[in-house]
């Protein structure tokens, strides 16, 4: 056990995964010699050589369309794209090919690759770095959409999509990237693909997120147990496509209470359809309505005045206590 | 560590400065576009170069021939069966058959073909029942998959969107150390997409063993490509990218097979990419839904006939004394008997199964998606569908 920030445990995943597999290999720009913009393949092209860690021509397109063809030939691609603002130039192969070929082809070709690329606000970078689109490739049928929120988790469910025989989007969140340390084990490990964990459980109401929105919601959930003495079950979602709707479910069937934060866009995002799922399977247990924070649908504003824009604790305690005290 | 070293030197050379990273001599002669090499070895009128009549031997001059035969047997007949409502819209080959099946000729089994849609002439060859493309056609999810042991993609809709991922298992070829290749065709239109240059550039910089063939037919719908791109050589895209490129006579047969053969010999070599740009002629409708004569005038139709890939190659098998009238006429009629008999069986052919659409998503299918198939059943039973 060592502890590392996520961005190493990441690096760790690679290595790992490549070591075990010699058809896995890296696409991105700048990933090789250089490690990355965020250093998360760091060292790696010296350790696995050229021809496995590929910098890449600056065409995201390009890098995921090829990728594509890669993994039908049976090769593993992780592809890195910088930043998932710039995913939108590789939208076409994303939709058309990553997404649908092994449908198309009634499974005859399948597409085995993962799309890593950090989202989100909270670096100050400047405009197009601080999206959080994970609505856009949840809505896209095909696509397993993979976001961890600590260095652990990042680490295992990389190895695990990793290995996963479908195409992952695997949106790391960069404001987590090196805000914490944590233990992670040497040996490889994996997580289930899929599922949500239970981070603490509760009996007041539940809480539901996932990646950077899990530090804000840890602090409103110690707040609201030291401060009110609520006791929150906090979820933590980690796959949002598909969706552990179960799990979900039977929390707040227990709960009756629930509020939803992400840092994405409202409007159809992550949260409503959490909202639209958890109406079908635990109306009647429902003793509020659901309350839901989120990005507001307006582009993601330049970083003076970013985190005002971002979802903080203060508000988390406040939508527990109003959804509580609703009647 | 470079850039100090050239403060260091007193005399610096604007191009060091400028590109520190590459050859310290800077080109600046323009691209010559009269340097694109053209190929013709069959003539209009059936007459060969002997310089460059390819050797090859009867069979596969009669097979290639048949093929072609083969390939306008098939479309005619699709085109009968789509105006009587038995076809779904598709897209016709009709004067395309020579650019369209010498592409693959020289292609084995262990090489990819990713073809755009208006490609079955080539499907054809490289393995796909007749009977299996018109269920393709015809609407049916299971038209789609390749047959077992024909590695092709399956024909792309999205113009141009399957361009990089043939690059791509091009890449794979090389990260796997085959020796293998891939042939992948696009239009004159696709040649404006992103996309496709990405994969040119992609193919160029890791050496990818694919050949690219641009089939130049004049239109894209009722775009001409003068509206297209005001460079009408699209083989230049080729020298932008640093790929080897030619221009070929796509309605002669033997240009297309020598060319696409070179192209393929170098791409085994491990000498990368090789574009070919093949003129030809889109001589029917762009789908059974377009109507021409709204934006083309027949006059250049017309033109075109005269062009006839599958006459000009009858003309010189009947030279060489490997086809007379009756052996042509036989031919004519053994395809159009073939076309038959796939028609018959496809006729016979299960319906459309509805329950499969979440079956080929995923790897295993997930617990939503159970739930949603369960609601699909329930409404497939409401309607008295039986399961």
């Amino acid at each position: 056990m060592s502890k590392l920030t996520m961005v190493e445990a990441l690096n760790l995943a690679m290595d790992q995964e490549m070591a075990r597999d010699k058809n896995v290999c890296l696409m991105g720009e700048d990933i090789g010699v250089n490690g990355g913009v965020f250093r998360t393949t760091k060292d790696l092209q010296k350790t696995h050589g050229e021809e496995r860690v590929m910098d890449t021509p600056l065409a995201e397109c390009g890098i995921v369309g090829t990728a594509v063809g890669m993994a039908v030939y049976g090769v593993r691609p992780v592809v890195e794209i910088q930043f998932s603002g710039f995913t939108m130039q590789a939208f076409d192969q994303i939709e058309q090919n990553m997404a649908r070929l092994r449908n198309r082809t009634r499974g005859k070709y399948t597409v085995p690759m993962v799309l890593r690329t950090p989202y989100g606000g909270g670096i100050r970078a400047v405009e197009h770095h601080s999206e959080s689109r994970e609505a856009y490739w949840a809505h896209t049928p095909g696509l397993k959409v993979v976001v961890p929120s600590g260095p652990r988790n990042a680490r295992a469910l990389l190895a695990a999509s990793i290995r996963d025989n479908d195409p992952v989007i695997f949106y790391e969140p960069k404001a987590v990237y090196r805000a914490f340390r944590e233990e992670v084990p040497e040996e490889p490990e994996t997580m289930e693909l899929g599922k949500a964990e239970i981070v603490r459980e509760g009996k007041d109401i539940t809480l539901i997120t996932y990646g950077a929105m899990m530090r804000p919601c840890k602090e409103a959930v110690l707040d609201l147990a030291e401060d009110h003495n609520i006791d929150v079950e906090l979820i933590d979602l980690l796959t949002i496509s598909p969706m552990d709707t179960e799990t979900l479910a039977e929390s707040v069937q227990k709960t009756g209470h629930c509020v939803i934060v992400n840092e994405g866009q409202r409007n159809c995002g992550v949260a409503a359809e959490i909202i639209a799922r958890l109406n079908e399977a635990a109306f009647d247990c429902l003793e509020a309505p659901i309350k839901r924070i989120t990005g507001f649908d307006v582009p993601f504003p330049y970083f003076q005045i970013e985190e005002h824009f971002l979802p903080e604790s203060e508000e988390i305690v406040s939508a527990v206590k109003e959804t509580l005290d609703w009647q | 560590m470079a850039a100090q070293n050239q403060n260091d030197k007193k005399t610096t050379s604007s191009e060091e400065v400028l590109s520190p990273n590459t050859p310290s001599s800077m080109n600046l002669s323009p691209i010559d576009l009269g340097q694109i090499e053209v190929l013709q070895i069959l003539n209009e009128h059936g007459e060969v170069d002997k310089g460059l009549e390819p050797k090859l031997t009867d069979e596969i001059l009669l097979n290639t021939y048949r093929a072609m035969v083969l390939g306008r047997a098939f479309d005619s007949r699709m085109m009968t069966m789509q105006r009587q409502g038995r076809m779904g819209t598709f897209a016709p080959n009709f004067g395309q058959e020579a650019c369209i099946i010498g592409q693959v000729t020289s292609l084995t089994k262990d090489d990819w073909f990713a073809p755009s849609y208006r490609s079955f002439g080539a499907q054809i060859m490289r393995g796909w029942p007749l009977e299996h493309l018109m269920r393709l056609w015809a609407g049916f999810h299971d038209g789609f998959p390749p047959p077992k042991d024909v590695n092709d993609l399956p024909f792309s809709i999205v113009i141009g969107s399957h361009v990089l991922p043939a690059v791509g298992i091009g890449m794979g070829m090389n990260y796997k150390k085959k020796k293998d290749c891939v042939v992948v065709n696009y239009g004159d239109g696709a040649s404006s997409q992103g996309a496709v240059s990405e994969a040119l550039n992609f193919a160029a910089v890791y050496k990818a063993p694919v050949v690219f063939v641009c089939e130049n037919n004049g239109w894209a719908i009722s775009t001409p490509t003068k509206k297209q791109s005001a460079n009408q050589t699209f083989a230049a895209h080729g020298i932008a990218h640093g790929i080897p490129c030619i221009r070929v006579d796509g309605n002669d047969i033997l240009a297309m097979m020598c060319a696409t053969k070179e192209a393929t010999n170098r791409a085994r070599n491990g000498e990368g990419p090789t574009l070919i740009e093949a003129i030809t002629y889109r001589m029917s409708l762009h789908t059974t839904a377009d109507d021409p004569t709204v934006y083309r005038n027949e006059d250049e139709v017309k033109v075109w006939e005269a062009r006839c890939p599958i006459k000009r190659f009858e003309t010189y098998l009947t030279n060489k004394g490997l086809l007379d009238i009756s052996s042509i006429q036989k031919t004519h009629e053994s395809c159009e008997e073939e076309v038959i008999v796939a028609r018959d069986k496809f006729y016979g052919m299960d319906p459309a199964d509805p329950t499969e659409i979440f079956d080929h998503l995923y790897e295993s299918v997930p617990k939503e998606l159970q739930l949603q198939r369960e609601e699909y059943l329930r409404r497939l039973r409401d309607k008295g569908i039986d399961q």
